[in-house]
């Protein structure tokens, strides 16, 4: 405890992490109204005045569209991240494995990936398979995948440099052995302060593909499609715009709290 | 050439509003009479560009609502009030049997370019409308006219296959303009009529800027701008900071009616709300099942709450419909109450129709606001009576007119039908609505066959109430048009009996 107090950073993105996980673990149980009632009688009302922030433009509470959509867009980004990592890390390991022409073959599809805007290809997607919540997780998984590639691709390299990965070649031990036992274990750190710093990432993309209407299709809130909405009601109900606005920037600000603080934690060099 | 005269003659005024605010503040007190010479530009916003500039080529109502009456004419034009009133036809005759109408034409009226206008080039125009290679919006207004003849300059006789009542009016329609016969191939890009304006420039994707047409046939009309510039904005946010900021003079129909509030609040403009022929309906295809049942279709209409719809999806700006009429066409009756707001007897509807454990269908909603908002309230209501609605965003024009509109790919659809008096969409086949009626087909026959107005209304009263109750379509509401302009600006239409933006009248106070 004491060592995480003398890390304000990673104690910050710890707690504002946590919050968030656990708003969106309760809007699976209870919100504090049901978050696609339309009550027009009370509709553009501002913060504590009708629910804890207001309603929206169809009389909805806004505090529990924000836990529903916390929800969903964790849930989205966790998947895509989660199915990104796992296929990144394995081609990653084995290109490092394998190095030779593949490596290039496969650095230089990396490349092409990331040459595309997310958003463009996202929405290419969108259009071929229409608009959900299966398009926004592979669009961003997609993405995720080089991103991991490179990143194990890097770390697997050097491990491999080592001396104990050498004696176990010399004894005769097969790469795809070496690979579980002495590789993987090694890089697991960086890919865990990668997968947090990706998951802030994978919240924004999410956010901006239901705000140009890529995402959940109503009535499902997100909080991209809540401030899609808000755009016009600025001048006359700010609320609906801020709200939606400050949950992605927590999000996203605690994510790569989270993800800058482990990556100090677990940096080798740094355990003095 | 035109561009220099104007920029000279907008110097000038400028000059001269100097000189007038110079000799006001400097001989206020011995002649208090010195006036500010008025403005003489205005620039217009629209939210739709249009694709071309010729109204008889293209169906999308921005054309016309750039082109109609100001740099192009009719034979018949249709004013504020909805009423035809006679226009490059001085006058005309019907025979008694209804099939010989005799137009007699101006003198003395040219075309921009100084080709004159006679009934050679009003027969061109009309034969080029109904041709087999027109791709005219309104190619149906044409279909009664038999053959065009030209028996001298100024005598237009149009010999038609059977009665039709309506085509005077249809006559006023952008549609139906004159076009310049030798004009006519370029017209999409360089249109040239009779209008009071003259077309100068368009810059694609932003404006387009006539001037006065110093020329103009009619003496008795005095236009008084001289510059006019359509702006193109599509964001509703944009279009109010253009309006404030006085970019902008005028936007006849804003976007965006939650931010009327804000802008009434600005002394500067004026917010003038009035009539369209706007119907926000979400058509059904009859064709398919379930909807192929009317008792669903009913007990849909049942779980609406129109007035909630409309404040929720309109800001409260529009007026609940049961038909597909509005209250400014005539012979309009009210019939909101054929099939009100009533869950448990929609549920009840469903379950005697066989859908009482629910109901799961997609409605394919274009992109523009009123459509997406009024698609989440229909899903919520229709989630009281048990009824899933998905909801799928589909891009329009384009794509919708390709799925919906021609390929009928769809359970439900909504958007705004512009047309006025379009109740005769029901009887075509094939329309994307798929509904068929023999009784509807044959009133709509009657209304065409029946020259006395009192007993087509009627008719027409027949018409709403057949829809009303057959309900092939959801009937939601009428919207207004929602005009915010510049206070000083007068002449512009507070109605819109026909979409258009008549700047024949429009001036300056000052």
């Amino acid at each position: 405890m004491r060592y995480l107090l003398r890390r304000p950073i990673l104690l910050s993105g710890l707690l504002i992490t946590t919050f968030l996980f656990v708003v969106a673990l309760l809007s699976l149980v209870w919100t504090p109204l049901p978050p696609t009632k339309m009550q027009i009688v009370s509709k553009l009302k501002p913060p504590l005045s009708v629910g804890l922030l207001g309603t929206d433009h169809f009389g909805r509470d806004i505090a529990s569209m924000l836990m529903v959509g916390a929800w969903n867009s964790l849930s989205t980004s966790l998947l895509a991240v989660a199915i990104g990592a796992t296929l990144g890390t394995l081609v990653g390991v084995f290109v490092a494995a394998v190095r030779g022409f593949t490596e290039t073959l496969v650095m230089r599809g990396c490349d092409i990936i990331f040459a595309v805007p997310p958003i463009l290809s996202a929405m290419m997607l969108g259009a071929f398979m229409g608009p959900g919540r299966f398009t926004a997780i592979i669009a961003i998984a997609v993405f995720m995948v080089p991103v991991f590639a490179r990143v194990t691709l890097g770390a697997a390299n050097q491990i491999w440099t080592r001396d104990y990965v050498t004696a176990a070649i010399g004894m005769g031990r097969n790469r795809a052995k070496i690979t579980i036992t002495h590789i993987l274990p090694n890089i697991s750190n960086q890919i865990i302060v990668q997968v947090t710093i990706q998951l802030g990432l994978a919240i924004l993309t999410e956010a901006g593909l239901s705000f140009l209407g890529l995402g959940m299709p109503p009535p499902t809130p997100t909080w991209g499609r809540m401030l899609s909405d808000a755009q016009t009601y600025l001048g006359q109900a700010p609320w609906m715009a801020l709200m939606p606005g400050m949950a992605i920037a927590l999000a996203v600000l605690g994510l790569n709290m989270l993800g800058d603080g482990l990556r100090d934690l677990l940096d080798p060099r740094d355990q003095s | 050439m035109g561009s220099t005269f104007l920029r000279a003659s907008t110097t000038l005024s400028r000059r001269a509003v100097l000189l007038a605010a110079l000799a006001a503040g400097l001989g206020a007190g011995l002649h208090g009479t010195a006036e500010a010479a008025a403005k003489t530009t205005l620039t217009l916003g629209m939210s739709v560009e249009p694709p071309g500039l010729d109204p008889t080529v293209a169906a999308p109502v921005a054309v016309g609502q750039v082109t109609w009456q100001n740099v192009y004419e009719g034979l018949v034009t249709i004013n504020e009030k909805g009423e035809i009133k006679p226009q490059l036809a001085e006058s005309w005759t019907i025979s008694d049997d209804g099939l010989t109408y005799t137009f007699k034409l101006k003198t003395g009226v040219t075309f921009h370019d100084g080709e004159v206008f006679d009934s050679t080039a009003a027969k061109f125009t009309l034969d080029r409308a109904r041709g087999p290679e027109s791709t005219n919006g309104q190619k149906r207004f044409f279909q009664a006219i038999d053959t065009a003849e030209t028996p001298d300059a100024t005598t237009l006789v149009l010999k038609l296959k059977a009665r039709n009542s309506s085509l005077l009016y249809w006559l006023g329609w952008p549609a139906s303009v004159m076009v310049a016969p030798k004009n006519a191939a370029d017209a999409k890009t360089n249109p040239i009529g009779t209008g009071p304006f003259k077309f100068v420039s368009w810059t694609k994707g932003d404006r387009v800027e006539l001037a006065a047409n110093p020329n103009y046939w009619d003496k008795s009309v005095k236009v008084k701008l001289e510059k006019v510039v359509f702006r193109f904005v599509a964001d509703a946010q944009a279009q109010a900071a253009a309006l404030k900021s006085g970019d902008i003079d005028a936007i006849p129909e804003f976007a965006a009616p939650e931010l009327i509030e804000d802008l009434k609040g600005d002394s500067k403009l004026a917010t003038v709300i009035g009539n369209t022929e706007l119907k926000v309906v979400a058509g059904m295809n009859s064709a398919k099942k379930p909807f192929d049942d009317k008792r669903v279709r009913q007990a849909l209409m049942m779980a609406v709450d129109r007035k909630t719809l409309v404040e929720g999806a309109w800001s409260g700006f529009g007026t609940p419909i049961g038909s597909h009429y509005t209250p400014n066409d005539r012979g309009y009756v009210d019939l909101t109450g054929v099939h009100p707001y009533d869950p448990e007897k929609a549920k009840a509807l469903l379950a005697e129709a066989g859908y009482g454990s629910g109901l799961t269908f997609t409605i394919k909603a274009p992109q523009m606001a009123y459509a997406q908002r009024s698609s989440q309230m229909l899903q919520a209501m229709f989630a009281e009576i048990g009824v899933t609605l998905n909801i799928e965003t589909t891009e329009f024009p384009a794509k919708w007119v390709a799925d919906v509109f021609k390929g009928s790919n769809y359970d439900m659809t909504i958007v705004a039908h512009a047309e006025p008096m379009d109740i005769d969409i029901y009887a075509r086949d094939p329309y994307y609505f798929n509904y068929k009626n023999p009784a509807f087909n044959d009133v709509l026959k009657k209304v065409e066959e029946t020259t006395d107005p009192a007993a087509q209304e009627k008719l027409y009263g027949d018409a709403q109430k057949i829809l009303a109750e057959d309900v092939p379509a959801l009937y939601l509401f009428v919207m207004p048009k929602l005009g915010v302009w510049n206070k000083n600006l007068t002449g512009l239409w507070e109605h819109e009996p026909i979409p258009s933006n008549v700047l024949t009248n429009v001036s300056w106070t000052q």
